[in-house]
C-alpha cells in the first residue's frame, strides 16, 4: 500500500491546480452571466463583422 | 415580404424588421421591403448598410416596432457625466455600462453586441440580457459615447447611465469572492469524504494501522484549510453575535464544527477514537452554498430594482440667458444660479424659482397631492415635480442634498437607520436550540464518565455533531431563495428575505392613496350635462394647454371637434369663446359664475372631484368633475387584505375632503383616513406604530419614502418615485394588484420555512436520542446529516410559494 504515499499528494496536487484555475475564471468573471453566453452560442456566424461606415 | 391571406380579407404586409402588419396606409406598391414605422425602416438600412442582413436569418426575433427617442444623448460627453459613469481601461479605452431599455432575447445580444463595431473607435460592446446592461468600451479620440448611445437608440434600445455602478463593482467582487470559496470548500469536502470513504471500508474490512493514521492526517490536512479558509464566515458570525449578546444560527454551526474539528485533531494525534473531518467539511460547503443561493436571489431582486433607477432623467436643459439657444448637461452638472428650461411633461430637476412662463406642476409623487397646482412668474417650484403644460424658465437655487428632494432623502436615510434588525423565526429558535443542545452534551458527558469513562468525550461531541443545525440553517435560506425566485418571475422584487417572514405576520398596513390606491392621474369623472354640449367644450378646450383640457378630449374621443373663435383663457381659471354660434364658458365655478345673466344656485359637487362649470349663451348648461380614479381592483384586493386579518390605514398628503371620498369607496371607516398628511408626520405615524406591531407601508412617492424606509417592511409601486424605490424592500411590477400575491406568497413561505424548521428539529431529536444512548457510531452521523440536509433542499424546491413560477 505504499504507492499511497505518492499517489494521494500527486491527486491532492491535481486539485490544487483544478482549483486555481477555477478561482482564475471566477476572477476573469467567468460566471458573472450565466444567460447571455448561452445565447451568443446559438450565433454561429462569427465570421460576419460588420463593416465600418 | 407579402403574405397572402384567405378571401375577404385583403392581403397583409408584413414589415420588412419586425414582422409586424403594416398599416394600410403605409403600404408603398413598388417597394420590396414594407416598413410598420420609420423606426423599423431606419434600422432595416442601418443592418443593410453595415452588411449584418444574417440578422434576419435568426430563428428569434424581436417581433415589435422600432421606436426610437431621437434624443442627442449629448449629457452623456459631458465632464460631469464622463467623471460619474466613464472609467480609463488599459490602452487608452473608455469603459462604461448602459442600461438598455427593451433588451430581452437572443436577437437583441445579436444586434447590441455587433451594430456599435460599425462605428471607428468601439472596441466592444458586451450585453448582460438578464441585466439589460451593456458594457462598452471605446477609443475617446475617435469616437464619443454619445455616438454610441444615438446609434442603440436608433435600434431601439434606449440608453441610460447606470447609476449603480460603483455598487455593482463592489458586489460583483464580493459574489466573485464567495464562489471561489465555496470551489475551494467544496474540493476539500469532496476529497475529504473520499479519504472517509476509504476510512469507513478499512473500519469494515480491516486495514492496517499504518495506512490508517495516514489517511486520518490527510483528512486533518484537508480540513483545517477548509475551516480556517471559507469556513471562518461561520466562526466570525458566531462572535459577531456573542458580542451582541443574541444568539444567531452561526452559534450552533460554529460551535459543531470547532468541537467536531478539535476532537477530530486531538483523536488524530493519539491515535485513537473518531474523526469527524468528513462531517466537517460537508458542513462548511453545504452551507455556504445555502447562503450564496439566498445571497443571489436577493442581490437579483435588488440590483433589478436599482436598475429601474437608472431611467430617472440624466439630463437637464441650462441657458446662459432667457435668450441663448439651451444646451443638455447631466443633472449631475446643475448648479444654484443657472437658469433651466423645463419643457411640458419633463421632470423639474432642481429647486428655483420660475422666471418665465406659465403652467401647472403635478406635485404628486412629492406631496401626494393629486390636483395639479397652477404656477407662474415667482412661484417656486420643487425637483420631482412634473411639469404638465407650458414651457418655463427656473432659475435653480438649491441642487442636490440642498433640494428639498435631497432634504426628504436624508430624512430616509435617517428613517432606514433606525429600523430595528427584523428576528428571523429561524434565529428565534436559535436561542432554545443552543441551550438545549449543550445542556444534552453535559449531561451526555457526566452519564457516560460513570459508566464508561473513554467514551464520555466521544459521545458529548457526536452528539454536538448530529444536532448541529444544518438543516435548520439550510431550512429558511432555501425555501426564502426559492420564494424571492418565483416571486421575481411574478413582477414582485423581493430585497430582503426578512421582509417575507414579516410579511406574513398580521398587523397593520398603511397606504398612500394618490398613486397607490388610486391612478395618480386626473380624468373626467363626473359629467351632468346634455350631450350637445360636449363638442363644444372641446372646441374650447382644443384652444387650451391646461391639463383638465386633455382629460375632456380623452373621455370622448369620438366626439367632433367643431371650430371656436375668440378664444381666451384666463390664467388658471377657465376659457371662453364663441363656438357655432353660442357664446361658451368654462372653467372653476368663481370664473364661470361671474360670467353668467343670474346668480346660480350652489350645485352640489362629490367631495374629492375638482368641479368645472360650463356656460352657454348666460345659463348653466352642465358640470364636470375631475379627479383621481381609484384603481379598479383596489376594492377587491383590500377587502381581502382585510379578509386576512390586516388592519389598513389610509395615509395620505392630499385633501382631507378627497382622502374622505376615495376611503369612503374603497371600504376605510372615516377613523382609518388621514389626509392632509406631510412627509414628517406620515413617518411619524410609522414610527408609532411600528413600536407595538409590525408595520406594512404601501406607497409610490417621494413622501412617503421615508415612512417606507421606516416600517418593518416597505412597499413600492410601479411608476413611483426612485427614492421610495430605493428605500423599499418590496417592489411591485403589477402595482396595487401585486399586494395580494405578495402577502400570501408571504404566508405560504413561512409554512414552507416552518416546516423544514419542524423537520430537522425531530431529525435531531432522533440523531441526539441516538447520540446520547452512545448508539451512534460516526459512519451513521455521517450518513445523517447529509440525508436531513437533503430531504430540507428538496421539500423547499418543490414547495410553491408564489404563483406564477413553474414547479
Amino acid at each position: 500500500m505504499s504507492v499511497l504515499y505518492l499517489v494521494v499528494p500527486v491527486a491532492l496536487l491535481l486539485v490544487g491546480v483544478a482549483l486555481a484555475a477555477f478561482a482564475w475564471a471566477v476572477r476573469r468573471g467567468q460566471f458573472d452571466d450565466l444567460t447571455t453566453p448561452a445565447m451568443r452560442a446559438l450565433q454561429d456566424d462569427s465570421e460576419q463583422k460588420p463593416r465600418p461606415r | 415580404m407579402r403574405t397572402a391571406e384567405p378571401l375577404l380579407a385583403p392581403p397583409r404586409v408584413a414589415c420588412a424588421h419586425c414582422g409586424l402588419t403594416v398599416p394600410e396606409g403605409l403600404v408603398e406598391e413598388d417597394n420590396p421591403q414594407q416598413f410598420c414605422c420609420s423606426g423599423c425602416r431606419a434600422v432595416w438600412d442601418l443592418i443593410h448598410a453595415s452588411g449584418l442582413e444574417r440578422y434576419y436569418d435568426l430563428p428569434e426575433r424581436r417581433e415589435a416596432p422600432v421606436r426610437p427617442s431621437g434624443s442627442a444623448f449629448s449629457e452623456f460627453d459631458h465632464e460631469a457625466f464622463q467623471a460619474l459613469y466613464v472609467t480609463r481601461g488599459s490602452g487608452g479605452l473608455s469603459q462604461t455600462e448602459l442600461y438598455l431599455e427593451g433588451v430581452h432575447c437572443a436577437s437583441c445580444v445579436w444586434l447590441v453586441e455587433r451594430v456599435p463595431l460599425a462605428i471607428p473607435g468601439v472596441a466592444f460592446a458586451e450585453l448582460d440580457v438578464t441585466r439589460s446592461l451593456v458594457r462598452l468600451g471605446w477609443d475617446p479620440a475617435r469616437t464619443t459615447l454619445a455616438a454610441i448611445a444615438r446609434y442603440l437608440d436608433a435600434l431601439g434600445y434606449r440608453a441610460h447611465p447606470h447609476r449603480g455602478l460603483r455598487t455593482e463593482q463592489l458586489r460583483r467582487a464580493e459574489d466573485r469572492r464567495m464562489l471561489v470559496q465555496i470551489g475551494v470548500a467544496g474540493a476539500l469536502a469532496g476529497n475529504v469524504m473520499l479519504v472517509a470513504l476509504a476510512l469507513y471500508a478499512g473500519w469494515f474490512s480491516g486495514m492496517d494501522a499504518g495506512t490508517s493514521r495516514y489517511f486520518r492526517w490527510v483528512s486533518l490536512a484537508l480540513t483545517a484549510p477548509s475551516l480556517l479558509g471559507p469556513g471562518r464566515v461561520f466562526f466570525r458570525g458566531a462572535w459577531v453575535s456573542l458580542r451582541a449578546r443574541t444568539l444567531h444560527m452561526d452559534v450552533p454551526v460554529a460551535l459543531a464544527l470547532g468541537a467536531g474539528f478539535l476532537r477530530g485533531a486531538v483523536n488524530t494525534l493519539r491515535d485513537a477514537g473518531p474523526v469527524y473531518f468528513d462531517g466537517v467539511a460537508a458542513l462548511v460547503f453545504l452551507l455556504l452554498v445555502g447562503r450564496f443561493l439566498q445571497h443571489r436571489a436577493q442581490r437579483a431582486a435588488t440590483s433589478s430594482a436599482e436598475l429601474l433607477l437608472s431611467m430617472a432623467p440624466s439630463s437637464a436643459r441650462v441657458r446662459e440667458d432667457a435668450g441663448a439657444a439651451p444646451r443638455e448637461v447631466p443633472t449631475e452638472a446643475v448648479l444654484p444660479g443657472m437658469l433651466l428650461e423645463v419643457r411640458a411633461g419633463e421632470t423639474v430637476a432642481a429647486d428655483g424659482v420660475i422666471e418665465q412662463g406659465r403652467t401647472s406642476l403635478d406635485l404628486s409623487l412629492l406631496s401626494g397631492e393629486s390636483r395639479p397646482v397652477e404656477a407662474g412668474p415667482g412661484d417656486r417650484v420643487y425637483a420631482a415635480t412634473v411639469n404638465r403644460t407650458g414651457t418655463l424658465l427656473i432659475r435653480v437655487d438649491a441642487t442636490g442634498e440642498a433640494s428639498r428632494l435631497g432634504r426628504l432623502l436624508k430624512e430616509v436615510e435617517a428613517g432606514a437607520r433606525r429600523r430595528a434588525p427584523m428576528v428571523k423565526l429561524a434565529d428565534r429558535l436559535t436561542a432554545g436550540f443552543v441551550g438545549v443542545v449543550l445542556l444534552l452534551a453535559v449531561l451526555t458527558w457526566a452519564y457516560w464518565t460513570r459508566v464508561n469513562p473513554s467514551h464520555a468525550l466521544d459521545n458529548a461531541i457526536a452528539l454536538l455533531i448530529v444536532t448541529c443545525p444544518c438543516a435548520l440553517a439550510l431550512a429558511t435560506p432555501l425555501a426564502i431563495t426559492v420564494a424571492v425566485g418565483r416571486a421575481a418571475k411574478a413582477g414582485i422584487l423581493i430585497k430582503s428575505g426578512e421582509a417575507l417572514e414579516a410579511l406574513a405576520r398580521p398587523g397593520v398596513m398603511f397606504l398612500d392613496k394618490t398613486g397607490t390606491v388610486t391612478e395618480g392621474r386626473t380624468v373626467l369623472a363626473e359629467w351632468v350635462g346634455p350631450e350637445w354640449i360636449k363638442p363644444l367644450v372641446l372646441a374650447l378646450e382644443a384652444h387650451s394647454p391646461h391639463p383638465l383640457a386633455a382629460g375632456f378630449r380623452d373621455a370622448w374621443p369620438a366626439v367632433p371637434v367643431p371650430d371656436a373663435s375668440g378664444v381666451h383663457s384666463t390664467g388658471g381659471g377657465g376659457v371662453e369663446g364663441s363656438v357655432s354660434g353660442h357664446r361658451v364658458a368654462l372653467g372653476s365655478p368663481a370664473f364661470v359664475g361671474a360670467r353668467l345673466d343670474r346668480v346660480a344656485p350652489p350645485l352640489p359637487t362629490s367631495g374629492d372631484l375638482t368641479p368645472v362649470w360650463i356656460m352657454v349663451d348666460g345659463r348653466l348648461a352642465a358640470r364636470a368633475g375631475f379627479g383621481d380614479p381609484v384603481r379598479a381592483e383596489a376594492p377587491s384586493v383590500l377587502a381581502n387584505l382585510r379578509a386576512r386579518g390586516m388592519r389598513l390605514r389610509l395615509l395620505s398628503g392630499d385633501a382631507p375632503s378627497v382622502v374622505a371620498a376615495v376611503g369612503a369607496r374603497t371600504g376605510f371607516g372615516p377613523a382609518d383616513c388621514r389626509g392632509g398628511v406631510s412627509p414628517e408626520e406620515k413617518l411619524a405615524a410609522v414610527e408609532a406604530a411600528v413600536r407595538h406591531e409590525p408595520v406594512v407601508m404601501v406607497g409610490d412617492g417621494v413622501n412617503d419614502a421615508a415612512a417606507i424606509a421606516r416600517a418593518t417592511v416597505g412597499v413600492a409601486l410601479r411608476g413611483g418615485a426612485e427614492a421610495s424605490l430605493a428605500a423599499a424592500d418590496v417592489y411591485l411590477e403589477a402595482g396595487l394588484a401585486g399586494l395580494l400575491p405578495l402577502v400570501c406568497g408571504a404566508e405560504r413561505t413561512l409554512r414552507v420555512i416552518r416546516r423544514n424548521i419542524a423537520f430537522s428539529l425531530l431529525y435531531n431529536v432522533a440523531g441526539a436520542t441516538l447520540a446520547v444512548t452512545g448508539i451512534i457510531n460516526p459512519l451513521i452521523a455521517a450518513i445523517m446529516m447529509p440525508l436531513s440536509s437533503l430531504t430540507v433542499v428538496l421539500a423547499s424546491w418543490r414547495s410553491r410559494t408564489f404563483e406564477g413560477g413553474s414547479a
